[in-house]
């Protein structure tokens, strides 16, 4: 008689407030885990932006060059360099030791709204609310970005990297996604206009987020729609979204000061945790652990699931 | 010892050279003048003769000598050459004017002649067997002739071509001469002189031979140098020439050592003036005039010849001589003349087959033609069939396989059959026959000169867009007359009436001016045709017309939104939502993210690229788009209008606001008649932001319509003054109205005029109060003033320039959870007092004000390509101000009443 298979333990949701950090950079327009999810970036609208360890609650560094508010980040994948941009309209290239400004990309026409780095940290991929995403590299001195996405009708929300693709949510109500491999262009038609765009841990997914209050799940390759999340409120502000550590979980800001996590396959709501009053503005998922990040207002937040215990007793 | 001429040294190549090698005198004795070798001071080839004692080996000079020394031109040569003593008598030619030189500029100027005179022995040896034989210099070797030789003169009346025996030595003409010369005497023939086979291996002309040294530094003055002449006195003469200025100062005379380049070269200032020199009479030009100079032909000094003269010019070729007769020129025939009825057109006399029926038409044809109609018997045997040939041989026609269908007709129908065939016949044969009479008359001139205007015809027919642009090019502009004929021949031509030719030109003219003219509008056709063609060719398309009609527009594009909406609102997402394009990725792109190009060999990057007309009116088409339906779907399930957001394409921010529109204004009532408004999460601005929200609305739906009408109103445009009207007319209620609201009405100024203009200002009772306003000073104000929403500046905002924001808003910094923090200085700054901000606000807005005109002007060249790209900026602006709008304490009671009462008219 043997014995039945140990069912996998449910995963835990971070509802648990470890930490909240007053950033003291004005608000935070984004924050962001680092590469391994030990530090976290958070874009300040007082033209700053500031290294963290969430855990511990230490301002690592402040990187101050922009001219003009943050508003996203990325850190490269050997924490070397991070990359921010915002509504200097420029793309800034870090030294994470120094705090120095490594390069400085202009070129856009608008405000940056998000930056990327693509798997090696040799381009910089940025999206624009001047419809174009450019593709910037760091290894050259080339003061022209590499190539120029403009195909989106509307400003650039969101976009992110995988090995061979670049994935841009816009304004224009369309998710595209750029295969360099196939060379080819898949525009996907969501209708409203997109927040955020993120894949799926395994890269079968897309996660759109869009202005009319709804996530939806497309199937990467078809484009089919595989699962759609509503009840929270995304009407107005650009909000984020992701997926969990372990693609369990949809997790979604709220503009009710709320963040709301729905069962990935079944789409129930599982949970909307409270953060605030507040917008919840921006969030980011540790990449292995079930750990979370809001940012609301000036300050940002730091969840872990109901079971953890500090281990390193940093309160 | 050795002459010195002969003291001479030549490499392998056969040229001259300095000394070199030890054996010949040269400085560069050893190995690099040294007295070692290669190896050092023992050579390679030592042995000690210790042992070797026994095989004492003799060295010869050849043991010591350099390589270049035994080469071919070495003095002693390996290879077998013929000696000295075995060559002919042609020696070396620069070795031997080297020594006359030497003889000419040495210090006794003679005293080399007696070199020659005492030469030492060294003819060859067949000379010698020759004299021995009894043969002397200067005489022919052959058997003696018994007469001299007659004298060369070609016998007039036999033409010797090629080589012929010289006339000398035949015996025919032995008897002529016989009587004074005895019979015993023979003589020896005469020297033939060997023609030079010599190859001309040079550049100069043929018989060049470049300047005699010894002209040119001994010249006489008056004579001239001929560097063509002299070949048949050449060396020969050398001695004499000598000889003769043997009395005149040697080497170089009259200047020093040349003439340097920036000085003139002087006269020969020792040189004598003799009246020789010029002329005592006048007279003709002498030929030998300045023309030629020493160049001068050789005919020029030598007057022997006048008449050949005339004809040849220059020296006559070694082996050429000159005709003795001029070459008769070609005479042409003139074509016979054709007598004045002649046509040239042959009647082709139908074939009429002698049958019962026709016998009679057959014998007028053949009366006509003045020959009798072949009898089928005399066909050839080519002509024949089968089965003819079977009649003619007798054989029994085959009766089993009847190959026509004739042969199972009975007889009557076949006879009927072929007498319509042959009245057919006849008629298509007379047809043609006409018709091959008119062309040969029409075309009659032209027989005259057959080649050339027949071919010119074709050549101006085949072209008939040359004659499209004819009209331009006048050749005959100086005749207009004739000018005109000319286009009204290409007129013609061009018609394709072949007679056209004949039926433009002047019939009042002679035959030959006729033919003239023909030949001459033919050719003027011909050419205009070919320097067209000529000058097409070599021209080509710009590549980049600068100012083309033609945009270049991705050739895939995201379209039929409807079909997708309507997917979209059926969740039907997959195909029908997709859209997949090609897209070229940038090479160092493939190269930053580790993928191979997938496209190798493609230089395009993004979407492919195609070129469209500027102005076509597909580059404006949208996808027609259905009316909006009436009611407002559900906001949860749909919350767009489907018309609506297309007609924008790009689906635009208001989306939300659009179906808030609705719930907001009934909540903001409710709100509005309770004065309790539930608070929201931002509890100092939720109130406000609702209120703000009713008359948001208004510019989205007014800069629908412009959107909508902006297709057709771009062709009429209203003229500038009109704007500026508008323009001005904002300015003035700036003071008035919100900040927020003049930039609304900035931003869509022009779309609110171009709606308008449109006749569709359905909207006009929805446009939100500045608008309205402005609309009201520049036309008549027939409808109600509405309020004026006064909304400040969010004075909790910080400075960040809103109206740049297009899509998603990032939520306002101050939030009400972190009341307790302190104010940062930024929030600090808009506490402070209201004027103060005000101005400031109106300073930055003066400033910005020039940016927004310039903006303007981008976007409204932007609009041609993507119209739904500013529409989206403008509409994001309007929703964002509108909806940034706060500070419920500044609006007045007077104007809250006031909105109050525009907006019914909106739900209307």
């Amino acid at each position: 008689m043997a014995f039945p298979e140990p069912k996998p333990r449910a995963p835990e949701l971070p509802q648990k407030r470890l930490k909240t950090l007053d950033c003291g950079q004005g608000a935070v327009r984004a924050v962001r885990f680092n590469v391994d999810g030990n530090y976290c970036l958070t874009c300040g609208s007082d033209k700053t932006l500031k290294l963290w360890n969430p855990l511990r609650g230490t301002l690592l560094r402040t990187y101050s060059g922009h001219g003009y508010e943050v508003l996203d980040a990325a850190g490269s994948f050997d924490n070397s360099h991070l990359c921010s941009g915002g509504g200097d309209k420029t793309v800034v290239l870090w030294d994470v030791a120094t705090g120095q400004v490594v390069r400085k990309f202009r070129g856009h026409a608008g405000k940056v709204n998000t930056v990327q780095f693509n798997e090696e940290a040799t381009v910089i991929l940025s999206g624009s609310i001047d419809s174009s995403i450019r593709c910037w590299d760091c290894r050259s001195r080339k003061p022209e970005p590499v190539q120029t996405l403009d195909e989106a009708r509307d400003g650039i929300s969101s976009v992110k990297v995988s090995d061979h693709e670049i994935l841009a949510g816009s304004v224009d109500g369309r998710v595209r996604r750029y295969d360099l491999r196939m060379g080819q262009v898949f525009s996907d038609y969501v209708g409203s206009p997109i927040t955020c765009t993120c894949f799926s841990q395994d890269g079968q997914c897309t996660l759109i987020s869009s202005l009319d209050s709804t996530l939806r799940l497309l199937d990467k390759d078809t484009g089919e729609l595989l699962g759609e999340y509503v009840g929270h409120k995304n009407q107005k502000y650009k909000l984020d979204c992701c997926l969990s550590e372990r693609d369990t979980h949809v997790v979604s800001c709220s503009e009710d000061g709320k963040v709301f996590f729905w069962d990935l396959v079944e789409g129930a709501l599982v949970l909307a945790l409270s953060v605030g009053s507040s917008v919840v503005q921006s969030l980011a998922y540790h990449p292995t652990e079930s750990c979370l990040l809001t940012a609301m207002g000036v300050s940002i937040q730091y969840w872990r699931e109901e079971t953890y215990e500090a281990e390193g007793g940093a309160g | 010892p050795v002459p010195l001429q002969d003291q001479t040294v030549r490499d392998e190549k056969g040229r001259y050279k300095r000394f070199h090698g030890a054996f010949s005198g040269g400085f560069s004795a050893g190995y690099f003048n040294t007295v070692g070798s290669k190896e050092g001071w023992t050579p390679s080839t030592f042995v000690s003769s210790r042992q070797n004692r026994a095989d004492k080996s003799v060295l010869g000079p050849e043991d010591f000598m350099d390589e270049e020394d035994l080469s071919e031109f070495g003095i002693a040569p390996k290879a077998i050459v013929t000696t000295d003593d075995f060559a002919s008598k042609t020696k070396d030619r620069i070795r031997e004017k080297a020594r006359q030189l030497a003889a000419a500029a040495a210090p006794i100027p003679g005293a080399t002649l007696l070199d020659d005179l005492i030469t030492p022995a060294k003819l060859s040896v067949g000379f010698e067997l020759l004299r021995k034989m009894g043969w002397k210099e200067g005489q022919g070797v052959g058997p003696r002739v018994k007469r001299k030789p007659r004298r060369q003169k070609p016998d007039p009346g036999v033409k010797i071509y090629g080589c012929a025996l010289p006339p000398g030595g035949s015996e025919g003409s032995e008897d002529e001469d016989d009587d004074y010369l005895p019979n015993n005497v023979t003589f020896a023939p005469k020297d033939v002189m060997p023609v030079d086979f010599t190859p001309k291996d040079n550049v100069h002309g043929l018989a060049y031979k470049g300047l005699d040294p010894r002209q040119a530094l001994f010249g006489r003055p008056g004579e001239h140098l001929n560097l063509f002449g002299g070949a048949p006195e050449g060396t020969s003469h050398l001695l004499e020439d000598v000889g003769l200025s043997k009395g005149r100062k040697l080497g170089i005379s009259g200047q020093a050592f040349g003439v340097g380049a920036l000085e003139d070269e002087d006269d020969d200032i020792y040189a004598t003036e003799t009246l020789s020199k010029y002329d005592t009479v006048l007279k003709d030009e002498e030929p030998g005039d300045g023309l030629y100079g020493w160049t001068a032909p050789k005919q020029y000094k030598s007057q022997k010849e006048p008449e050949r003269d005339l004809r040849y010019v220059g020296k006559i070729l070694e082996g050429f001589s000159l005709a003795s007769k001029p070459l008769s020129s070609k005479k042409i025939y003139p074509p016979p003349q054709l007598p004045r009825d002649y046509r040239p057109v042959h009647y082709f006399r139908p074939m009429v087959a002698a049958t019962s029926q026709n016998a009679h038409l057959l014998q007028v044809l053949s009366e006509s033609s003045g020959k009798a109609g072949q009898d089928p018997g005399t066909h050839s045997r080519h002509q024949l069939n089968a089965s003819k040939r079977g009649e003619l041989l007798g054989e029994m026609p085959v009766q089993g396989s009847a190959t026509s269908v004739l042969e199972f007709l009975s007889q009557k129908d076949r006879e009927r059959i072929k007498e319509t065939k042959q009245a057919t016949d006849l008629k298509a044969a007379q047809a043609k026959a006409r018709s091959l009479a008119q062309m040969a008359s029409s075309s009659r001139a032209q027989a005259s000169t057959p080649d050339l205007s027949s071919s010119s015809w074709h050549l101006a027919m085949g072209s008939g867009a040359a004659t499209t642009r004819a009209s331009n090019f006048k050749p005959f502009a100086k005749d207009p007359e004739k000018q005109r004929r000319y286009e009204e021949f290409l007129v013609l031509m061009k018609k394709g009436q072949k007679d056209a030719l004949e039926r433009c030109l002047d019939p009042g003219m002679t035959e030959w001016e006729r033919s003239r003219e023909r030949e001459e509008f033919a050719r003027a056709a011909q050419l205009y045709v070919a320097s067209h063609s000529t000058l097409s060719s070599r021209f080509t398309h710009a590549k980049e017309e600068e100012d083309s009609d033609q945009v270049e527009v991705p050739r895939d594009q995201e379209n039929d939104v409807s079909d997708k909406q309507s997917a979209v609102k059926m969740k039907m997402f997959g195909k029908l939502t997709r859209d997949t394009f090609e897209w070229h990725p940038d090479k160092l792109l493939c190269k930053r993210f580790n993928v191979p190009d997938p496209y190798p060999g493609s230089t395009v990057v993004g979407l492919p690229r195609v070129k469209r007309d500027k102005y076509s009116v597909f580059n404006f088409l949208t996808i027609p788009e259905p009316a909006p339906p009436p009611t407002a779907p559900a906001p949860s399930e749909n919350p767009q209008h489907p018309g609506s957001d297309k007609s924008r394409k790009p689906s635009r921010w208001d989306t939300s606001k659009q179906e808030k529109k609705e719930d907001s204004i009934s909540e903001f009532l409710s709100q509005a008649r309770s004065k309790v408004g539930p608070p929201r999460q931002e509890p100092s601005t939720s109130g406000n932001k609702e209120k703000e929200q009713a008359p948001e609305p208004g510019p989205d739906k007014v800069w629908d319509e412009g959107v909508d009408t902006q297709a057709d109103g771009e062709g009429s445009r209203p003229s500038m003054d009109l704007f500026k009207a508008i323009f001005a007319g904002s300015s003035d209620e700036k003071s008035s109205s919100s900040e927020e609201e003049q930039e609304d009405s900035e931003d869509s100024q022009e779309h609110t005029e171009e709606a308008m203009f449109s006749g569709r200002d359905t909207a006009t009772p929805s446009i939100s109060a500045g608008r309205m306003k402005l609309i009201h000073c520049c036309f008549s104000p027939a409808e109600p003033e509405p309020c004026e929403p006064a909304v400040p500046f969010p004075i909790q905002k910080v400075q960040i320039d809103e109206r740049e924001e297009f899509g998603p808003r990032l939520p306002p910094v101050f939030c009400p959870n972190t009341r307790q923090k302190l104010e940062t200085p930024q929030k600090e700054k808009p506490k402070k007092s209201k004027e103060k901000h005000k101005t400031k606000k109106e300073h930055r807005r003066k400033k910005e004000k020039k940016k927004k005109h310039k903006k303007h002007k981008h976007k409204s060249r932007q609009k041609t390509k993507k119209p739904e790209r500013s529409s989206s900026s403008e509409s994001s602006d309007s929703s964002d101000s509108g909806s940034e709008e706060g500070g419920s304490a500044d609006l007045s009671p007077q104007e809250l009443l006031r909105r109050l009462k525009c907006l019914p008219l909106r739900r209307q």
